[in-house]
């Protein structure tokens, strides 16, 4: 219930701005795959472009291929909408649906796909996201009540829950832990270890210690300077970004000298 | 450095903090004050008619007797336009909010603003002089196939001067209002909640029915009510429009009255306990328009938890 991701020669335009040029990575399905870099270096653009979400902002396109187990994501007529329902997307600010309440919330992606789900099904399904999630525990008893009440971590769980609800084949993560607590933090951390058993993950991420505790393997992106695009410098198993890397930007990155 | 200087506060700064909120609070007396001085001309003057006799009331018998058809045909009208007028102007604030290109979207934001800045008494003229000729025919295919339903019983009448034109120039009126307001509404929904959506594998229109609509719930009311406010104390347009007459419960003939066109009509030829009883049917609107505004106030407060503003 994993697939990999390939990519080749993906370059991402905002109008005519190249944001991104030329990515080539290969993603593992079932790992954890973190992208680092410094700030506007064009990780979470290309992070987007893996579900076709930077679409939602106007004049955004790509060219090159994104291959999902071999299926182009931008190939003639693959429907943004159906690629999104297969790759699920957590982002960097907690975001569940506030008129809706924590249950109806993990369900939000499954009622959009399968309108027609019994309620035994669904309170199954509710508690397996949930677990899945480890939420159900702080949450079992007020199901009913809205997601907005929960504290940040708790909501940024929630939108975890939700995310794999619909049994997506990967789950992009949009520095997951930036507006969370340490403890949270944590929390979210252990719950990405526990997901590469089912779930192909990629994770954006400014804090390099959480890259080296979370990812199997680390992509550093850099920028050569304003109005540059970004690309990608180095891609390798993570102890290997963290401890020898090739490229002297991504020791200077990984050791702290500049970025 | 001792600690007068804490103490001491700049002069200037001070008083302008203090004019500033007398302002306010002065502005804000104002407001309670109007609304009371309103209501209570509203019942010293309606007073003589609601205790008079019922014979002297206008029809003889008693006020209630008088009142209770203009409160319907009021409603009829206001519910005419609110079930025309809602869902297209939704369906254009969302055109606007989501759909439309941005230089369109502009520019039929401003063209539904400058319905709104249209005098009523134009409308009324527009409802009479030209959509009640063009509209009498289809009335008749109503009474004709649809006869069947009471409101749409015939004979029809050959004007088309009738409470449905009337209900159908209010919609135009009370359209722009409820436009722009849910077009304000639905832009504010954060982008961060379409984006869950949208990255859940919404469509366009899913992501509108499980974030936006949610979102301006509340607001989506207040802009109702705010044009049913508009529409129930409209009295030009329905002046003009309406060939009133008593309560029928068919929408195609002549017949029905609205309080407000009632009052403007009856106005300037009354005198004595009519004056009375036209300023008593005032009160009963004012009376209306609390209540349809409180019942609206009851609905999103108890939806309060899950309107998205905690």
């Amino acid at each position: 219930m994993s697939k990999r991701i390939d990519v080749k020669d993906l370059n991402v335009y905002y109008s005519k701005f190249l944001a991104v040029e030329g990515v080539n990575i290969n993603i593992d399905a079932k790992s954890v795959t973190a992208f680092i870099g410094p700030s506007g270096c064009g990780k979470s653009t290309f992070l987007r472009t893996l579900n076709r979400m930077h679409e939602v902002i106007p004049g955004a396109r790509v060219e090159g291929e994104v291959l999902l187990d071999g299926d182009n994501l931008y190939g003639p007529g693959v429907d943004p909408v159906t690629v999104r329902s297969q790759i699920g997307m957590v982002f960097q600010r907690p975001n569940p649906f506030p008129t809706m309440s924590i249950r109806d919330n993990v369900l939000a992606g499954v009622k959009l796909n399968n309108t027609k789900i019994s309620k035994g099904e669904a309170d199954v399904l509710v508690e397996r996201s949930l677990q899945g999630a480890n939420l159900w525990n702080e949450v079992k008893d007020r199901l009913a009540k809205p997601g907005s009440g929960l504290s940040g971590g708790q909501q940024q769980r929630l939108c975890i829950a939700r995310a794999i609800a619909v049994e997506p084949q990967v789950i992009l993560m949009d520095e997951p832990c930036s507006a969370l607590d340490p403890i949270s933090t944590l929390a979210i951390e252990d719950l990405i270890n526990e997901l590469k058993d089912q779930y192909t993950v990629v994770i954006v991420t400014h804090n390099m210690q959480q890259a080296a505790r979370v990812s199997d393997k680390t992509a550093f992106f850099n920028i050569a300077g304003t109005g540059k695009p970004g690309k990608l410098i180095e891609f390798g198993d993570t102890p290997t970004i963290f401890s020898n890397p090739t490229e002297k930007a991504t020791e200077d990155y990984v050791s702290g000298r500049f970025g | 450095m001792t600690t007068t200087s804490l103490t001491k506060s700049r002069g200037a700064g001070q008083s302008g903090d203090k004019v500033f909120s007398a302002a306010t609070l002065a502005a804000g007396c104002l407001i309670l004050v109007v609304l009371f001085g309103v209501a209570l001309f509203l019942v010293i003057q309606a007073l003589p008619a609601l205790v008079a006799p019922g014979d002297k009331i206008q029809g003889g018998e008693g006020f209630f007797t008088y009142i209770w058809p203009l409160v319907i045909g009021t409603l009829i009208a206001s519910v005419i336009a609110l079930v025309i007028a809602t869902p297209i102007a939704i369906g254009v604030a969302l055109f606007i909010s989501h759909f439309a290109p941005r230089k369109l979207a502009s520019g039929l934001g401003y063209v539904i603003d400058l319905l709104a800045a249209i005098p009523s008494v134009v409308y009324g003229a527009w409802g009479v002089a030209f959509l009640a000729k063009e509209i009498s025919p289809s009335y008749n295919w109503l009474a004709g196939n649809m006869g069947w339903l009471p409101i749409f019983q015939g004979p029809a009448s050959a004007t088309g001067k009738t409470i449905l034109t009337a209900g159908i120039v209010l919609a135009v009126m009370v359209l722009p209002i409820i436009t722009s307001l849910t077009r304000e509404i639905f832009l504010q929904t954060p982008k961060l909640h379409e984006e869950a959506a949208l990255a859940l594998g919404a469509t366009r229109w899913e992501m509108i029915r499980m974030t936006v609509l949610p979102f301006g719930r509340p607001g989506i009311i207040s802009a109702v009510m705010l044009g049913l406010g508009r529409a129930l104390g409209e009295t030009m347009a329905v002046a003009l429009v309406l060939s009133s007459g008593a309560l029928t419960a068919s929408l195609i003939q002549t017949g029905n009255q609205t309080i407000a066109a009632e009052i403007a009509l009856n106005f300037p030829e009354a005198s004595g306990l009519k004056v009375n009883t036209l300023i008593a049917a005032g009160l009963v609107l004012f009376v209306i328009t609390l209540g349809v505004n409180m019942i609206a106030r009851g609905i999103i407060t108890r939806h309060k938890e899950f309107s998205g503003a905690n």
